[in-house]
């Protein structure tokens, strides 16, 4: 029997021939994330070494990354004394990837990550974030873990204890039509598989529209993923892949383009033919809560959101300008913008795009994680709606849990910050 | 007897358990004061010690998911809770694996408020109402974790062996 991308590369790293779904295995770590967990991972790094008579050492300071992303620049004296004592920590280990809060680097950890050109393909990725399945849009296996298992990682080097998982294969065809993205698709595939569908499996996307697709969109596919409980979304390497990482993050070493094995065995298949696909809505409180734009279309909205690591890319603030190019953003409604990094943000800036919005009344942040999960930066009022281009939205997610939060794509989202209602893209305005 | 003090339903996510905004709190010792700091009469039942540490939450399918917070496992653990679930998100799985949270994986479990249940190694007796809801066995990677106190103790062994 063949292998998937994810049983490949769990061999190599674990230095196997094979491996088979729900075997135990101990694969080496390439490159282990953290954000401002960190603090606990710290706590927990140094409890392992408690009584050891070892001096706490990670095994890697050059495969550990530190960004701060979730609450930049520091929401609280508490959240400013967490990151002050990583900032000692990263110093003191000589961690290398690590990006402080400031504009000349850094943004949020999944975008950092791979336009650092520190994702590879074939890589084993931990990350304590579960949005860490992102980095499968470079055709790594790359999971979500708590800060504990983090620490157990810098200090072995490898994640213990890790059963090889099944795999959904999930095959996207056709062309989108106009104004139906990426988002769409995958908001239509956590609809069809559910919040659980594929929890403790693998998501391997396919198909000709995701063949076809840029760096931008995959990444959305592999982000949103665990949406569905899966532990990582992969886009088997390919042109794309290397196109992006020599071109745009400037990664010179070799790749390895991990492929599945033809007869490769798939807990599922699950087809999708894209062209029959209309924006899509995730609607309060669970993800998987999808529908079509029509069902929701004139809802109204108190505060819009074009950010986050799933839409917060250039291309998606291009969309948002292109569409608010001359228009104002309703009355009453609050259109708040986070880049994804501030190599997005300057390059926006540059292309006129974050002059746009601002003009038509959107409040551009700095990039970071922002209200996406509700700790500054653009909490709700009771009762209030938000349309997002976010990942969860869950009761409370936005800081208020009396709210709505309804998830879309970027160009749902632009159309709507001029109605102040729920609205389909491709009705012109 | 363990009795049941709260009941969830499905897709409860981390938010709900361990709301984002008091994320800056990270330390085990510090969350059990967040959670379910949404919902105020059980958080404020929760903060009073109105329950027996052994005391069970029963949820429905995907407890957990969402966010990797750990803090979310740590709250609960705090409170000397064990969560009775038809079944769990993974990363939540694993934190509570890994930090020694009771989790029982109990795809039939029906109970109510206010029920004694009696917990064995494979099922689930509720004998306020009768009946017997038999146990998932956790993976075997991760029960091993367990068995050796936590990860934090599983790795301080791995190391010494090396």
């Amino acid at each position: 029997m063949g292998m998937t991308v994810a049983q490949k590369i769990l061999a190599r790293a674990c230095g196997l021939p094979s491996v088979a779904v729900g075997d135990v295995v101990e694969p080496a770590v390439d490159l282990a994330m953290s954000h401002e967990n960190t603090a606990l991972v710290i706590n927990q790094f140094s409890e392992v070494f408690e009584g050891t008579g070892l001096a706490p050492t990670v095994w890697d300071p050059n495969r550990i990354a530190v960004i701060f992303d979730h609450r930049v620049p520091a929401e609280s004296a508490k959240t400013a004394t967490n990151q002050k004592k990583v900032r000692e920590f990263v110093g003191r280990h000589r961690i290398t990837k690590f990006h402080d809060v400031r504009g000349d680097s850094g943004g949020i950890c999944h975008q950092v990550l791979a336009e650092e050109g520190y994702d590879r393909p074939g890589h084993v990725i931990v990350g304590a974030d579960s949005h860490t399945t992102s980095h499968g849009a470079l055709g790594a296996l790359a999971f979500g873990v708590g800060a504990t298992e983090l620490a157990s990682v810098w200090a072995l080097g490898r994640a213990v204890n890790i059963q090889v998982p099944d795999t959904i294969k999930v095959v996207a065809r056709g062309r989108f039509s106009e104004s139906v993205t990426p988002k769409d698709l995958i908001l239509h595939v956590i609809g069809l598989l559910t919040a659980e569908g594929a929890n403790f499996k693998v998501i391997e996307f396919h198909g000709d529209a995701v063949t076809r697709m840029p760096m931008s969109g995959r990444l959305v596919l592999c982000n949103m993923s665990v949406e569905a409980g899966a532990t990582s979304g992969i886009v088997p390497a390919d042109a794309e892949t290397v196109r992006y990482l020599r071109e745009e993050a400037g990664v010179t070493d070799p790749l390895d383009l991990v492929q599945p094995d033809p007869d490769a065995d798939y807990a599922r298949i699950v087809e999708v033919d894209v062209s029959t696909l209309a924006p899509q809505i995730a609607c309060p409180h669970t993800v998987d809560n999808v529908k079509g734009i029509a069902a929701v279309a004139g809802t109204k909205v108190h505060q819009i959101v074009i950010g986050s690591c799933t839409n917060g890319r250039l291309d998606d603030l291009e969309v948002a300008s292109a569409r608010l190019k001359g228009r104002k953003v309703a009355q009453g409604v609050r259109m708040l913008v986070f880049p994804a990094s501030w190599k997005i943000y300057k390059e926006a800036m540059r292309l006129g795009f974050l002059a746009t919005l601002i003009e038509a009344g959107a409040v551009v942040m700095n990039p970071g994680c922002g209200c996406c999960l509700g700790i500054h930066q653009g909490a709700l009022g009771d009762g209030e709606t938000a349309l997002s281009t976010t990942n969860r939205n869950f009761k409370g997610r936005m800081g208020n849990p009396t709210a709505d939060v309804y998830l879309c794509s970027p160009a749902v989202a632009a159309a709507s910050a001029i109605t102040g209602v729920i609205t389909d893209p491709r009705q012109k305005d | 007897m363990a009795k049941v003090i709260y009941r969830a339903g499905d897709d409860v996510s981390t938010d709900t358990i361990y709301p984002g905004r008091f994320m800056a709190t990270v330390l085990p010792s510090e969350t059990p004061q967040f959670c379910f700091a949404d919902d105020k009469a059980f958080n404020g039942a929760l903060q009073k010690k109105a329950f027996e540490p052994g005391s069970v939450i029963i949820a429905g399918q995907n407890f957990g998911c969402g966010s990797s917070r750990e803090q979310a496992a740590s709250t609960l653990k705090g409170h000397g809770l064990i969560v009775i679930a038809r079944g769990f998100a993974r990363i939540f799985l694993q934190n509570s694996c890994n930090l020694g949270l009771r989790t029982i994986i109990c795809p039939t479990i029906d109970a109510e408020v206010g029920d004694d249940l009696a917990i064995s190694d494979t099922a689930v007796r509720n004998v306020t109402r009768g009946g017997d809801f038999p146990i998932i066995p956790l993976p075997p990677a991760r029960q091993a974790i367990i068995d050796a106190g936590g990860l934090i103790a599983y790795t301080r062994r791995r190391l010494m062996e090396r």
